[in-house]
């Protein structure tokens, strides 16, 4: 049993027009077995979250914690923090040249495990998940992302969260841009993984739809970096309805003490 | 989120080189403006480049020449000055097997000359003071199990040296030659390459330089009927480095594959030209220059022209240039050039694209784990890895790749 925990994080950028403030006091607590739904419009600082969980060096934390186990991640490297068990799926994977996905993937195990997987094992593991992923085998001889769909890129992702059996994984709008059949393939990816019992999820996302095949045990709404409402899964369904726009600016939070679920 | 998504499509999208598009379309010489030339001398086409074995034809380039453009003159006086070489500059050692003669050729003497006509300043003092050249020959039909290996040692940063080389593989013969040049000198050096009809000849010209070398060189082949001629210029050390790779054909169903591999630190300039001259029909040529820079200063040039003349009906050729810049501060000249005087061929393509390591592609591999001097070599080694496998000499390959390594270890600091 393990848990990430955030307290009273204050993240803020760089810009043009100086230090902007995004996210304004954000706390959570994900345990094993959990998944948490993050739900808010744009710009609410969604992405910034989990960004900033994985140590992207454009945000920097100002104030409060993040810890897995009691250690703090705020002081680990972005490696380090991979190493230690978190997982970034991220909203916009990039290409990076010269680099094949067999060859990336198993150096990436190997990084994370500390020592290299069994050969054997591991090219079965591989194709196994690529094919229940209905990713083509020859992506593997392809280069890291290059020249992928939209789609294609996403699958690689969840590919990647399975062959990695992180402690808690961080899905930023992994269900944008993918359609109904690739929402599917990669929801069950996530299930999978979740279903080896070993893993929180923390699931980013604009719209309900993905929590129709991934269910969420509690679903917190973000609006102007901070979260406004929580609840269980009833909220999503409520949100699905009435949408963001009783959040908008001057009406105020409609639920008072953030964290008061997992209380 | 929409800022985040605007600036990955920039950045994939956008050319690299300012006025430069991914297809290099816009540097074809046919479309470059004569009246807006700037003093750049323009020719309708690359067969109008001087060549000539007279020293008194070339001037001494001021650097506003079309094949100077680019190169710092300034620094390569010595280089460019009609002088003999220094006593005992370079040593010269060759393992060859028992079936290879050696011998050499004085100016005039067949077949030097022959291929390698001089078509800068540089290589026509190059082979003006150079009394004997080496004379490399595969007889007819051998079969070199072991390569030829040429070991160029320069003994002096600044001191000059000369020398022309001739590698001629006899009919049928299949060999690889390694032109190895380590140390540091002032180093002119001319390769003439003569593939004679049905024969398969490697060169690989492996630049290994002090910090503090320059070396300017001209490699001109002839491939003969049904010939297969491989040449790989792989540059990692020296200062200045200046390396011509030319071939034209003197039958129908040769083939030519000119490779290059190069990684340019702060303050090193590394210059490739190559030049096919398709003047035969039916051959094939294939060029594929890839380079890394990283560092202040590090400045690399690449230029590729095909010319496809009008007898030349049925030739199929590609010229690719890709770059990989790892740090800021770096600049990568790539120019394509393709003249096609007949619509009757199988294929002519062209291609230059200059990608950068960014801090997105490490922050991408680090959150998988991965250390950021890992992710650095892991990104460099398969860029660069597809030329070194085409070396197909095991040894060779296992040096190059540790040279690598070694330029990577250099910014980890």
């Amino acid at each position: 049993m393990s848990t990430l925990e955030i307290k009273d994080l204050h993240v803020s950028i760089e810009t043009e027009q100086g230090t902007k403030e995004i996210l304004k006091g954000v706390s959570l607590t994900i345990r094993t077995g959990e998944t948490h739904a993050i739900m808010g419009p744009n710009g609410s600082g969604k992405s910034t979250l989990a960004s900033t969980i994985a140590g992207h060096p454009r945000y920097t934390v100002t104030s409060g914690s993040i810890t897995l186990d009691g250690e703090d991640v705020t002081e680990m490297s972005v490696d380090e923090r991979a190493r230690a068990g978190v997982f970034l799926a991220m909203q916009y994977p990039v290409e990076v040249p010269g680099v094949t996905m067999t060859n990336f993937l198993r150096t990436a195990k190997t990084a994370i495990d500390g020592e290299a997987p069994k050969l054997r094992t591991w090219t079965k593991d591989v194709k196994d998940a690529m094919e229940k992923l209905r990713i083509d085998a020859d992506f593997a001889q392809r280069n890291v992302n290059e020249g992928f769909s939209g789609g294609e890129k996403k699958r690689v992702e969840i590919l990647q969260l399975e062959l990695f059996k992180p402690k808690f994984a961080v899905l930023d709008e992994t269900d944008s841009g993918l359609d109904v059949d690739a929402l599917k393939v990669v929801s069950e990816g996530v299930n999978r993984a979740h279903a080896e019992g070993n893993m929180g999820t923390l699931l980013i996302t604009h719209y309900t739809r993905i929590l129709r095949y991934i269910k969420p045990d509690f679903v917190h709404v973000f609006v102007d970096g901070q979260v406004v409402e929580e609840g269980g899964p009833e909220l999503a369904d409520r949100l699905e309805e009435e949408g963001y726009d009783r959040y908008a600016k001057g009406a105020g939070p409609a639920v008072a003490a953030p964290a008061a679920v997992q209380a | 989120m929409t800022a985040e998504a605007t600036t990955e499509k920039a950045r994939i999208g956008a050319p690299s080189i300012e006025g430069f598009t991914e297809e290099g379309e816009q540097l074809v010489p046919a479309k470059v403006d004569r009246h807006h030339s700037h003093g750049v001398q323009v020719m309708a086409s690359r067969a109008e480049r001087l060549t000539s074995h007279d020293v008194a034809d070339f001037a001494l380039p001021n650097g506003r020449e079309e094949e100077w453009r680019f190169t710092p003159v300034r620094e390569l006086a010595n280089l460019l000055s009609d002088a003999p070489s220094d006593a005992g500059v370079l040593n010269v050692a060759i393992e060859a097997p028992a079936a290879v003669v050696q011998r050499t050729l004085h100016a005039g003497e067949a077949p030097r000359g022959a291929t390698l006509v001089p078509a800068d300043r540089a290589a026509v003092v190059a082979s003006a003071n150079t009394d004997d050249a080496l004379h490399i020959q595969i007889p007819a039909n051998a079969e070199l199990d072991e390569p030829v290996r040429v070991v160029l040692s320069g003994n002096g940063a600044g001191r000059r040296s000369n020398s022309h080389h001739v590698i001629e593989a006899g009919e049928n013969s299949r060999a690889v030659v390694i032109l190895e040049h380590d140390g540091s000198a002032d180093h002119n050096g001319n390769v003439e390459v003569f593939v004679r009809g049905g024969a398969q000849l490697t060169v690989v010209s492996v630049q290994l330089w002090e910090d503090d070398a320059k070396h300017l060189a001209q490699h001109d082949a002839e491939v003969a009927k049904d010939a297969v001629y491989k040449h790989i210029a792989v540059t990692l050390g020296g200062k200045i480095v200046r390396l011509n790779s030319n071939v034209r054909f003197s039958g129908e169903g040769a083939e030519a594959e000119l490779l290059g591999l190069y990684f340019a630190d702060a303050g090193q300039h590394l210059e490739h030209r190559s030049f096919v001259d398709h003047n035969m029909p039916n051959c094939k040529s294939n060029v594929l220059y890839k380079g890394a820079l990283q560092g202040k200063g590090a400045h690399t040039v690449w230029v590729g022209d095909v010319l496809i003349q009008k007898q030349a009906e049925g030739t199929d050729s590609y010229e690719k240039n890709q770059n990989l810049v790892l740090t800021d501060g770096c600049r990568a000249d790539s120019v394509p050039n393709l003249e096609i005087e007949t619509g009757l061929i199988e294929g002519a393509g062209h291609a230059s694209a200059t990608g950068r390591f960014d801090d997105e592609h490490l922050f991408y591999l680090m959150a998988r784990g991965i250390p950021e001097d890992v992710a650095r070599r892991l990104v460099v080694r398969g860029f660069l890895n597809e030329i070194i496998q085409k070396i197909n000499v095991p040894a060779l390959e296992d040096r190059l790749t540790e040279a690598v390594e070694r330029e990577l270890a250099a910014t980890d600091n």
